[in-house]
């Protein structure tokens, strides 16, 4: 149990390379097993677990380049314990879900891989070694898409890598700088993101800092105005490369924010509040009147993405802890769902080979699960209560609501908006009368597309109806960090919001 | 009936998680084959291989308490070691199977099944001092072990097989009636306090202890080859597949040594004189005999598995001297052996042909191998290499190993047994080098080098070449791994 986290972020990465010895006609299995197993560790994490204890867990540390701070660093906490947890689960499932044929070896080796990243994005401490998985993501991801994807696959997949390089280039800058105040301050060279938090940095670096890292995080969630690549992404890759990235990699941006915009930067975080809140109103609202625009099934479900990211962002920087922990359980809920709305979007395109919604209609009389399970997450997507999304929107909202209420009333509006374009998307594909003549003889979902998704129909419903287990665990943690923000905090500004954020008419 | 409460965390179950990994992997392969028919045997072999490492990433990541499970688990130092090597030997024989020709028990999914309750098997061995978790383990990993030998579906196999079966029941007899002597004596079977309760009655009655003593030197001789117990071993290691014989010299005996160290040295260092004469009569014969034997073996593998023999003679010495220094000695001559042998085994494995095109009983006599310089420059060459390291010439690994060894011998005044060591050496030279004499020396009897390729394929050659380094390059990492060594074994008391 010592070196789980270890095993974790490396056994993917070894069954890939081992990977390439398994024949082609078994690669299938093996990429499952392996997935499967990787899950069953993040399983045992969970159970090892300390759920009363809201610091870093699992703890390992070697010295890794002493001279100049770096580390191997990793460990656990409320914050990251679930996104590993989504991170193999929604791997796992994707890879029982797909239906690829064509070099199948490359791409369940690069799943593989890129499974390594991810997971070492959420555990590790070190800040040189999280940018080294935050680039090296990427690489698989500029393959799958590039090497599975449609048409314009070349394009999409290039404008995704630099558009992410270039923020996360001015974010190694950001590293950097930050690395050498914590040098000037104590007269050591550390890059260990626990050290980090214990310096207060001066107001006006703060300003520089939180610039550097925003623009990388925010391009990887993406936050309007660099949203342009998602699009292209998502209308260009394939169902697997679409799942992993909308469960899973956007979130890599949104957990940036939690684990170091706020933690480091509290006064900057405080001083850019509102600019960076009207951004994600924009994003809600903008996002989501391009999606009821949209014809493309596909694209609906991406641009309905970036509007619920509007409002991860949003819950974060709300600053206290309803707030923050909505924030997270969105994320997880956002992976969940739209990892299994790209999923569905996948499965009827593997039988029609089009994703146009004017070229679908009356499905539900040919496929009923298919217009069931859609339905399902549809609603989850939506948030309505007793499902996975109401809890993490409504939390998130609520948590805003402290700092500004007209705002709160603005991200709002998304919600309908959302119930809008998705209602209307269903309405369109599914009801009526079946109009093309080919959509007859569509065959409903097969036991393997049913073995993928009645899982995540089931947390649908589970998480819906009872998150507390995952709260409770998330917000201890979420605590932790906002008091260390409280006590970091230099400009009384921040004090004063942070505690206003944090009572509930006058009492905390 | 008074009832029994037990706090669950008294257990401290994670001490049986490395077991339960592999069991649990095992188990899953069998339902994973059930579902997915004409799974390939590299996804076999490399799902294998994925929990031996997380076995192995639980083994090392383990800390808590010694002693686990009702005192049943004990992990010390020496068992974490032994776990070490038989793990990462594992993991390195398995790829054998992805050799260029097919072979019916690879592509079965219940060889890997198999192969993997044999190593929880041989876990239970060695993270245990209780002789009925030792007995479990050794017959859990004994009987995967017959069932995977016959699995090759050669008539030979078969009767490599039933003939390992015949000579493990009876150790197994041996093993049952020895403990049963020592549990009659100190009505314990916890080898510790076996040995509290031996010294409190002061050794007495010699008879019982006597007989005790040699009924288990005749069930452990057994597992480790020793003479006269080890007659199955050319015979068995003959019938099975190169790939499957070089691990039973290596890992089945790995195990059997720590049985040994933690029952022979508390029998040892009781001061009974006669105990300890019995011990080093038995390892002198094996050295000596097993070399003798060897000399006149016409066929390599039934050479490597008298020579295999001899070496096990060389580890049993260590234990007789049974000092810190030559425990460590013993784990480093052995992890240098493995590498070494499993070269030299690779290599029996690659240039094996179906048919028995040089001599109608033996599959690698040495005419074989005769002028292979000629035909395949760079596989004699190896085949030389591992064959001059298994002599224990400088600089290649196994020298090392035995450097340390004669020196433990003799700072523990153990003269007599230092030159024997040392002469067994020198008779070894003789039929080692016979093979390279062959290879470089004489002509070549065929003109087909193909003939001497049938059988090899990229992960093999990996996995000769990966061989090939550490033995060449031992000199490196000898240090540091005997620090390492030196630190465990002396943390568990050895």
């Amino acid at each position: 149990m010592e070196h789980i986290l270890s095993l974790l972020v490396f056994f993917p990465a070894v069954a890939g390379l081992l990977g390439f010895l398994v024949a082609k006609e078994s690669i299938r299995a093996y990429g499952i097993s392996v997935s499967v197993i990787e899950f069953c560790l993040s399983l045992i994490l969970w159970i090892g677990f300390d759920s009363a204890n809201a610091g870093y867990q699992f703890v390992e540390y070697y010295a890794f380049i002493p001279s100049y701070g770096m580390s191997y660093y990793l460990g656990v906490d409320g914050i990251s314990l679930f996104l590993v947890i989504l991170s193999t689960f929604i791997t796992m499932i994707a890879l029982i879900g797909l239906s690829i044929e064509k070099d199948i070896k490359n791409l369940i080796i690069s799943v593989l891989f890129l499974e390594m990243t991810m997971v070492g994005v959420f555990l590790i401490l070190d800040v040189i070694w999280f940018y080294a998985f935050w680039e090296l993501s990427l690489v698989p991801m500029l393959y799958i898409i590039g090497g599975w994807g449609g048409e314009r696959r070349m394009y999409a997949a290039i404008k995704f890598f630099l558009y992410t390089f270039a923020g996360s280039v001015l974010m190694l800058v950001g590293i950097l700088y930050m690395g050498f105040l914590y040098y000037e301050a104590t007269g050591i060279w550390s890059f260990a993101l626990p050290d980090w938090y214990l310096l207060q940095v001066p107001f006006k670096a703060q300003l520089w800092l939180f610039g550097a890292f925003f623009l990388g995080f925010a391009i990887k969630v993406p936050m309007f105005p660099f949203h342009t690549w998602l699009p292209y992404a998502h209308g260009q890759a394939p169902t697997i490369g679409s799942v992993i990235l909308a469960a899973v990699l956007l979130k890599m941006g949104s957990y940036g924010f939690v684990r170091f915009s706020l933690p480091l930067f509290p006064d900057a975080t405080v001083y850019f509040l509102i600019p960076v809140a009207i951004i994600c109103i924009i994003m809600v609202i903008y996002a989501a009147m391009i999606a009821y625009a949209q014809e493309d099934m596909k694209q609906v479900i991406a641009y309905s993405s970036i509007s619920h990211m509007g409002i991860v962002i949003l819950g974060t920087f709300a600053m206290n802890a309803e707030g923050i922990t909505g924030s997270i359980f969105l994320m997880l809920s956002h992976g969940i769902v739209s990892g299994a709305l790209f999923m569905l979007v996948g499965v009827i395109y593997d039988r029609r080979h089009t994703k146009m919604i004017r070229d679908f209609g009356g499905l539900a009389q040919v496929m009923p699960n298919f217009a069931t399970v859609y339905g399902i997450m549809l609603m989850a997507s939506v948030g309505l209560p007793l499902t996975v999304g109401f809890v993490g929107e409504f939390l998130s909202l609520v948590g805003f609501y402290r700092i500004s209420w007209i705002l709160t009333l603005l991200a709002g509006t998304g919600i309908i908006l959302g119930a809008v374009y998705m209602l209307v998307l269903y309405k369109k594909s599914f009801f009526g009368q079946v109009v093309h003549e080919e959509n007859r003889s569509l065959k409903d979902l097969n036991a393997k597309e049913l073995s993928a998704l009645i899982p995540l129909v089931l947390l649908v419903a589970i998480l819906g109806i009872y998150p507390k287990p995952l709260l409770s665990t998330i917000d201890m943690s979420v605590q932790k960090m906002l008091v260390l923000m409280d006590q970091k905090a230099i400009e009384p500004a921040t004090k004063e919001l942070i505690m206003k954020a944090n009572s509930i008419g006058g009492t905390h | 009936m008074e009832t029994i409460s037990i706090d669950v965390a008294s257990l401290n179950l994670p001490a049986l998680l490395p077991m339960a990994i592999l069991a649990l992997g095992a188990l899953g392969l069998i339902c994973v084959d059930l579902v997915v028919k004409g799974l390939n045997r590299s996804f076999l072999t490399m799902i294998t291989i994925l929990f031996i490492l997380l076995d192995l990433g639980a083994v090392i990541g383990y800390n808590g308490p010694s002693r686990a499970f009702f005192d049943v688990l004990l992990v010390d130092g020496i068992a974490l070691i032994a776990q070490v090597i038989i793990l990462v030997a594992s993991a390195i024989f398995l790829p054998l199977s992805l050799s260029h020709r097919h072979f019916r028990e690879f592509e079965m999914a219940e060889f890997y099944a198999l192969f993997m309750f044999m190593i929880v098997g041989f876990q239970c061995m060695v993270v245990s001092d209780n002789l009925i978790l030792i007995f479990i383990g050794l017959e859990t990993s004994s009987l995967a072990l017959y069932t995977m030998i016959a699995m090759h579906n050669r008539a030979k196999a078969f009767e490599a097989a039933i003939k390992y079966f015949t000579m493990g029941a009876l150790a197994a007899g041996f093993y049952a009636l020895s403990a049963l002597i020592f549990y009659a004596m100190t009505g314990s079977v916890e080898i510790y306090q076996i040995e509290q309760a031996l010294q409190a009655r002061n050794f007495e009655p010699l008879v019982g202890i006597l007989a005790g003593t040699i009924f288990m030197l005749g069930a452990l001789g057994f597992k480790l080859s020793l003479v006269p117990s080890h007659t199955w071993t050319p015979d068995v290691y003959e019938g099975s597949s190169a790939p499957l014989a070089g691990y039973m010299s290596v890992v089945p005996k790995i195990a059997g040594f720590v049985v040994a160290m933690r029952l022979f040295e508390m029998l040892v260092y009781s001061g009974v004189v006669w105990l300890e004469h019995i011990l080093y009569a038995a390892v002198v014969l094996t050295m000596t005999l097993a070399n003798i034997t060897a000399l006149v073996q016409e066929d390599v593998k039934r050479m490597l598995a008298f020579s295999s023999i001899s070496h096990a003679g060389f580890m049993m010495a260590a234990i007789l001297i049974g000092t810190t220094q030559s425990n460590t000695a013993l784990f480093l001559y052995w992890t240098l052996f493995m590498f070494t042998n499993l070269g030299a085994f690779t290599m029996l494995w690659i240039v094996r042909h179906r048919k028995n095109l040089w001599d109608e009983r033996y599959q690698h006599p040495y005419t074989k191998f005769s002028g292979l310089v000629k035909l395949m420059p760079a596989t004699a060459t190896i085949m030389g290499i591992f064959m001059f390291a298994l002599a224990g010439m400088p600089p290649f690994s196994v020298f090392w190993g035995k450097l340390y060894l004669i020196s433990a011998a003799i700072n523990s005044e153990y003269i007599y047994l230092a030159v024997i060591i040392a002469l067994n050496s020198a008779i070894a030279v003789y039929y080692y080098m016979k093979l390279a004499v062959y290879m470089f020396l004489k002509e070549p009897v065929m003109s087909d080098a193909t003939l001497y390729a049938t059988n090899a394929s990229t992960p093999l050659k990996v996995i000769v070449g990966v061989s090939v380094m550490i033995t060449v390059f031992a000199i490196i990492f000898v240090e540091p791994l005997l620090n390492i060594l030196t630190k465990y074994v002396s943390a568990s008391g050895f």
